[in-house]
């Protein structure tokens, strides 16, 4: 398979957030800060490649009836592990994230590349599907999260770079570095409202683009026919 | 404790909605809601299922996984909880009630995968309540899923005869109503019974 494809897919053309338009619910969660938006990025990443390498491995042996059962048994085990990893290692990142760790398990992303992918191909075109698709989803994140907090608060990076100093911290405490005062961001953008429309204004602008492109290559296509 | 029911109950449907400020449902939400037929089929499904999940898994977090110190199985217990409650519903349905089962159709198995219900449940533990309050939660949370999801069925059907840009076509025009939403919903913040 080829892999250059399989990127562009996994990140743009057939992005899990703004096309598939799965795996809502978090994304317009916890994208208020970038230390979350990361954070959650990676833990979903990671989860969606384990799960797709482990069941790419066992998809000659499951029972098609019984076979969602199993994908939720399998995604619910990683889930549990990387929970209790976040518990013991950035217990701000588990603590800001709170119950949105473990509704992983039921993130139709990492169920629905299970069905749609890992369990009809072998195991490295599964692994790099998982880490693909994960890449996307972590942009996305990244991008809401980058707009959220730039035009909700005044701010980039917060908690995961502090201001003052410029460091990186991973505690969560990092106060983020302040590109313009509050008093003239639109705080409206950090709450749940701002979520929708960021979202919905995303997935417009990327519709925008890759209608155009897709104009430019069918004209292109005629030209050449011509 | 009356008191703090009927605080729960409110805050569940208004103040904290599981769609417009928890985020949690929303696939189901924005994928049922285009008529209002199946909008209304899904709620019915997803109140039932939330209360009844809700019950089982306190008594279940309670009396097996706490006194056994499994607490760190929560999640995977839950889920199959879950699973196995929506399949049961099914079969119960399909004997008992067809006509119900008819009405809720295809609604009933996509519940296994809706955050709302497992987020109910988590949430439940997470805030320590008890089996009443649990219960109390997870109707109302139902309730408040239904309430959102049947006024943004309306929107939607109205949403066909309007005029936006192209670009916004599908599920970017339907967030943008659904943030107006949350919009209006702020106003309910800060409500409280005391």
């Amino acid at each position: 398979m080829n892999r250059k494809q399989q990127f562009a897919e996994g990140t743009i053309t057939n992005n899990p957030v703004l096309v598939q338009q799965i795996g809502l619910c978090a994304t317009m969660a916890i994208s208020t800060t970038l230390f979350n938006g990361i954070g959650m990025g990676l833990s979903v990443l990671i989860i969606l490649t384990c799960c797709n390498v482990v069941i790419s491995l066992i998809r000659k042996i499951i029972p098609g009836q019984v076979r969602l059962a199993i994908f939720v048994v399998v995604i619910a085990g990683f889930v549990t592990i990387v929970d209790l990893l976040l518990q013991a290692f950035v217990p701000a990142l588990s603590e800001s994230l709170g119950v949105f760790i473990p509704l992983i398990v039921v993130n139709c992303i990492i169920i629905g590349r299970a069905e749609a992918f890992s369990s009809k191909h072998d195991v490295k075109d599964s692994f790099f599907d998982g880490v693909f698709q994960g890449v996307g989803y972590t942009l996305v994140l990244i991008a809401m999260c980058l707009i959220r907090e730039l035009l909700g608060s005044g701010t980039i990076g917060g908690g995961l770079l502090n201001g003052a100093s410029g460091f990186i911290t991973l505690d969560g405490t990092g106060a983020g570095i302040r590109i313009f005062s509050d008093t003239y961001a639109a705080g409206a953008l950090v709450l749940p409202f701002g979520g929708f429309l960021t979202l919905g204004v995303l997935m417009a602008l990327l519709q925008h683009i890759l209608s155009k492109s897709a104009a430019r290559k069918a004209a292109k296509e005629k030209e050449v026919s011509d | 404790m009356l008191a703090s029911l009927v605080s729960i109950s409110l805050g569940a449907i208004l103040v904290n909605n599981f769609i417009f400020s928890q985020f949690l449902g929303l696939c189901p939400f924005l994928g049922v809601s285009g008529k209002m037929s199946t909008a209304t089929g899904m709620s019915v499904a997803v109140i039932f299922v939330m209360t009844l999940a809700s019950a089982i898994c306190w008594v279940i977090n309670t009396y097996l996984l706490i006194p056994l110190g499994l607490k760190f199985m929560q999640t995977v217990a839950y889920i199959l909880v879950i699973a196995v409650l929506v399949q049961l519903v099914e079969m119960f349905l399909r004997k008992a009630i067809p006509s119900l089962y008819t009405a809720m159709g295809i609604f009933l198995p996509l519940i296994t995968t809706n955050c709302a219900v497992l987020g109910v449940v988590l949430l439940n533990t997470q805030n320590n309540y008890n089996f009443l309050e649990s219960v109390v939660y997870g109707f109302t949370g139902g309730v408040g899923f239904a309430l959102a999801i049947i006024l943004f069925a309306s929107i939607r059907e109205r949403l066909a005869f309007a005029d936006y840009p192209k670009a916004f076509e599908g599920f970017a025009i339907c967030l943008v109503a659904a943030a107006l939403f949350a919009l209006a919903f702020m106003g309910f913040s800060g409500m409280k019974i005391m």
